[in-house]
């Protein structure tokens, strides 16, 4: 094949239109950026990575589980340090989440074509609830039994009971440990490729006509 | 409910339809601190970050 030929079918490739695609996601330099707006210079800012290291830890301390299994997780001193690296990153998951949510909101980070980013974190909030409760019926002790038991109605109440039955730990151990971390890491890399598109939103004030502030 | 197993439970706030454990008010309390931190705290930089050196 010639090399004219080759470049004429380029525009009908399915690799090149993957790659065209994979490129344009984000703008040039954007991926991995070694410099921000001064703006970003505030603690507030820091969350939103702490919420993604502490989902790094998660994940990395629910494979060593699933590659043990329950019985190892509570009767081993290994099993029970991996459980409590699981609880306790996910706590600290929810917590930097939240306060990131809280930032986020008060600095109405939607502003500046940014509202699927935060629809995206929306969802990530939501699916990651879901995930954490279905870790707390997978735990494999009376706990969740409990919390399956007292639970069951308000699952049958908003509908979902048939499809998505809390007192079966078989199916709940599968959401947790499959169909919910593939939606929530999903997510995850959708919300940071639009914070890296979009850039960090700008402080409200950065928004006003006013010139800027000397001396920052 | 024995007395023994209420303080196996934990102790509770309420006000009214709220009930919340002690514990679970702490944290909170402590995220609202961490959270204002966050925003009052000064972060730490390089001399070099007030020059003008963004392409």
């Amino acid at each position: 094949m010639s090399a004219r030929g080759s470049t004429a079918t380029a525009g009908r490739n399915w690799t090149v239109g993957l790659r065209t695609w994979v490129q344009g996601l984000v703008p040039s330099g954007q991926a991995l950026p070694d410099r921000q707006p001064v703006y970003v210079a505030s603690w507030i800012y820091v969350f939103g990575v702490l919420s993604l290291a502490s989902f790094v830890v998660v994940l990395a301390s629910g494979l060593v589980l699933t590659v043990g299994g329950s019985l190892w997780w509570h009767t081993s001193s290994l099993g029970h340090f991996v459980n409590s690296m699981h609880l306790w990153s996910v706590e600290l998951f929810f917590a930097t989440m939240v306060i990131h949510l809280w930032g986020k909101f008060w600095m109405a980070a939607w502003r500046g074509e940014r509202a699927l980013t935060w629809v995206t974190g929306v969802l990530l909030f939501v699916s990651s609830i879901g995930t954490a409760f279905t870790g707390y019926l997978s735990e494999s002790d009376f706990t969740s039994q409990w919390i399956a038991a007292e639970g069951k109605d308000g699952i049958n109440a908003i509908g979902v009971g048939a499809f998505f039955n809390i007192l079966n730990p078989a199916q709940m151990l599968l959401w947790h440990v499959a169909l919910l971390p593939l939606a929530v890491g999903a997510l995850v890399v959708w919300h940071v490729i639009l914070v890296r598109r979009h850039g960090v939103v700008p402080p409200l004030e950065a928004s006003a006509p006013e010139p800027a502030r000397v001396g920052e | 409910m024995t007395p023994g197993l209420v303080v196996l439970a934990g102790r509770y706030l309420d006000w009214g339809v709220i009930s919340i454990s002690v514990t679970n008010a702490a944290i909170i309390a402590a995220m609202v601190v961490v959270f204002v931190l966050a925003l009052v705290a000064p972060f730490p930089h390089d001399r070099d970050d007030d020059g003008e050196r963004r392409p």
